[in-house]
């Protein structure tokens, strides 16, 4: 049997998606800024596809810009702004445990003069709003929290920190990135009070090379990239059309089996935190206190540490068995460093290797969990017998 | 404007009777490197010389890096052919060659002509004198200097004739599949790749042999170790690489042993499966990328136990070095930089935190008594289960 639960660092394309794509690979492959027939057929399927993501996001077609992914959406939203705000100030606040993508954008904004705070999280992996309050400065020009945290799902109260920034100064910009949220969760930027957010197609059953950034219309960005003017010269390049509408469709499709979706996935959490519970020395991560079975967190992801056995071996046994999972989040763990997100969660020191993410998706089914469950209480007592020995 | 390269090479040169055996080995080696490059070539030796020529356009720096990677090479010279037409046509062919060569003209030169066609009409000492003084009356600015010249400019003249100057430096060495062959036990770490290079510079075939212990290594670890052995395929030619999973034989001896010995035992055990491997396969030897006192497993004593297990000799070229010398051939033989990815090896995973240094053989052989019941077994079906992979 192959389960894949490692849908956090991506997903499977969805067939129909695919096969839209090739379509218009094959046959509507015109350059959207041709002014011929064939050009105005691909600018069409850009056009249907902002209206349906605008749509979803409850926002006007020019707000959407399409990116080549997550990492450019990131970057263009933080230097962008950066850039052209940095007459107002220089001040930036994110949090401890955002994706690469933002951190070290952060960390290169640093070295061009700029000056950051990073907010601390609670042990669910949650911003403390009273931190936000006090870490603004009347120089703070950009706050940046991630949607839902990527190694342990942890959702943060974006609403809240939204209206919370704007009643201290409405000029703050508030930029997300919801590449984990987005499908996931409702996202309505505008009666969030975000200004810039984030999107990834191939986290949402999309392909990959594609995303797109929110940009409120009254947000003033310097592009990133440079070239032939392309949507409004604020990202230069031949947009991807195959990718743009196949990520809109994959969009359209979660959102229209939001309810039911969720619903499962939420049943799926809970029953996969039941399981993880009745293996011994299992600590789940990222929960509420007041919520064990995984309400008010991400309905996809699923963090346990295992104590005494390491995750790259214990992923590699699940591997063994047709189970894909991740130690800590994909694009960490290639190279062995601690999770970031643990640590300013104060995970134990002992079982930040020990750590294990399951991330789930709509193709995920109880039966596969449940033989996920019965390969790990066969594995984790037999892998803890043979460890190095003290 | 170089269509040719005339090879030279090292120690071949020295051999009495059996020195053909050597040269067709290096032919037959260059024939098989000049094949990966773009553009079609005529290899072949003719009076104890052997010309690489291009029979279509080719690319000059890929044919030289091609040809740097063949053992046995000592020095490669880019040569311009031309046909006889004449000793006046050959003048303006070597002043041609020398102007666009050579854009600076402050430099020392001799002409070293060579006639191989005896039929030509002049003689060596002829050409000699009458190449120099059109040069020098071409180029004022250069002078002749017949003990140390800056250019050795050599003139061959056979059915066609061959003006070379330059010397670029080959590997030195043997040809490949002169020497035998021997099995190497390739690890993913940085030593291994540079010993299986040291040692088919000697011009031994390889073969090598990796430990996989699934799940405790990654299949990204053993797709390490297939791209190290890509790497030094590029200068030994095709390798077998035998994948032998030692996870079973590994969890045994963890069991059953004292922790501090796991890694000898397991060495032993790594080298008795290598040597089994290597006798059904014609290997002469074992290579390993050991150095003394590297690690606790290659201390002197430690050495003692793992030797004592093989009969067949092995090969240990890196024994006398430091980390940093192996390290500078591995970047200069490009396994580096794919060595250092961090994947564990099935030598890391159960390290005792400190293993003995000193290790007494005859514990060892006490201690691997307690192994007796199943071990034979264990490593019966490793051999059998062993995979194949074909790396060139």
């Amino acid at each position: 049997m192959e389960v894949y639960l490692d849908n956090s660092a991506t997903t499977q394309v969805f067939p129909e998606v695919a096969e839209a794509m090739t379509q218009i690979m094959c046959l509507k492959y015109g350059n959207p800024s041709s002014m011929h027939l064939k050009g105005m057929e691909a600018e069409n399927q850009i056009r249907k596809a902002k209206e349906t993501l605008a749509g979803i996001l409850k926002c006007t077609e020019k707000e959407i810009l399409f990116t080549s992914g997550g990492t450019e959406s990131d970057n263009l939203a933080l230097r962008g702004v950066a850039e052209a705000y940095k007459r107002r100030g220089k001040h930036l606040i994110t949090t401890m445990i955002e994706h690469p993508a933002i951190l070290q954008t952060m960390k290169y904004l640093e070295e061009q003069g700029f000056e950051v705070t990073y907010l601390p999280v609670d042990g669910s992996g949650r911003i403390r709003l009273e931190d936000l309050q006090a870490a603004l400065r009347e120089d703070t020009i950009l706050v940046s929290i991630m949607h839902t945290n990527n190694e342990v799902g942890a959702q943060q109260p974006i609403a809240e920190a939204g209206a919370l920034i704007k009643k201290y100064n409405p000029e703050i910009l508030f930029h997300v990135d919801a590449v984990q949220g987005f499908g996931k969760a409702k996202v309505l930027p505008k009666k969030m009070n975000v200004d810039l957010l984030s999107v990834s197609g191939h986290k949402i059953h999309g392909p990959k090379g594609i995303g797109f950034l929110y940009v409120a219309d009254k947000v003033r960005l310097k592009p990133i990239l440079f070239g032939g003017g392309q949507q409004g010269n604020l990202r230069s390049g031949t947009e991807n059309v195959p990718g743009i509408a196949g990520m809109a469709m994959a969009a359209k499709k979660l959102y229209d089996a939001y309810d039911a979706d969720i619903d499962k996935l939420t049943q799926l959490k809970a029953l996969m935190i039941e399981g993880l519970r009745q293996i011994e020395n299992v600590q789940i991560n990222g929960l509420l206190p007041e919520a064990p079975n995984g309400e008010g967190t991400a309905p996809h992801i699923v963090s346990a540490s295992f104590r005494g056995v390491r995750s790259e071996v214990l992923l590699h046994a699940l591997e063994e068995k047709g189970i894909y999972v991740s130690a800590g989040s994909a694009c960490s763990s290639h190279k062995p460093q601690p999770s970031a997100t643990l640590k300013a969660m104060g995970v134990e020191k002992v079982l930040l290797e020990s750590t294990i993410r399951f991330s789930f998706s709509v193709f995920t089914t109880q039966e596969e969990l449940e033989y996920t469950l019965s390969v790990l209480r066969e594995l984790v007592p037999m892998l803890r017998m043979y460890t190095r020995k003290r | 404007m170089f269509k040719a390269f005339l090879i030279k090479y090292a120690e071949i040169g020295v051999k009495g009777k059996n020195r053909h055996l050597f040269e067709d080995a290096l032919v037959h080696q260059i024939k098989v490197a000049m094949k990966r490059c773009e553009g079609k070539f005529y290899v072949h030796k003719t009076q104890g010389r052997i010309f690489v020529e291009a029979e279509t356009e080719f690319d000059y720096d890929e044919a030289v890096a091609r040809l740097k990677q063949v053992f046995g090479i000592w020095g490669i010279c880019p040569v311009v052919y031309a046909e006889d037409g004449g000793f006046e046509q050959l003048t303006k062919d070597v002043l041609d060659y020398v102007d666009k060569v050579y854009p600076d003209k402050k430099k020392t030169f001799k002409v070293n002509a060579r006639r191989a066609n005896k039929n030509y009409p002049k003689e060596s000492m002829e050409i000699n004198a009458d190449l120099g003084e059109a040069i020098l009356n071409a180029f004022p600015e250069m002078t002749v200097d017949v003990h140390e010249p800056d250019i050795m400019l050599n003139v061959e003249i056979r059915e066609k004739i061959y003006i070379y100057s330059e010397i670029i430096p080959g590997p030195g060495g043997m040809p490949v599949g002169t020497g035998g062959k021997a099995m190497l036990l390739l690890s993913g770490g940085i030593d291994s790749p540079v010993a299986g290079y040291m040692i088919a510079k000697r011009g031994v075939k390889i073969d090598a042999t990796y430990f996989h212990a699934p799940p405790y290594t990654s299949e990204r670890a053993k797709q390490k170790v297939v791209d190290l052995a890509r790497i030094v395929s590029q200068y030994t030619g095709p390798i077998y690489l035998h994948v032998i999973n030692f996870t079973d034989i590994q969890l045994y001896i963890h069991e059953k042993c004292p922790h501090e010995e796991l890694t000898i035992i397991m060495r032993r055990y790594m080298m008795r499966i290598a040597e089994q491997i290597a006798k059904e396969t014609d290997c002469l030897g074992l290579i390993t990328g050991e150095s003394i006192g590297q690690v606790a497993s290659q201390t002197m004593a430690s050495l003692v136990c793992t030797n004592e297990v093989c009969e067949l000799p092995v090969y240990r070229p890196l024994i006398g070095f430091d980390k940093q010398d192996i390290v500078d051939i591995s970047e200069k033989i490009g396994t580096f930089e794919t060595s250092i990815q961090p994947y564990e090896d099935c030598c890391t995973i159960f390290v005792a935190k400190h293993p003995v240094t000193k290790p007494n053989v005859k514990y060892i052989r006490r201690h691997e008594e307690n192994l007796s019941e199943k071990i034979d077994e264990l490593v019966k079906t490793a051999l059998e289960t062993q995979e194949l992979i074909i790396v060139e």
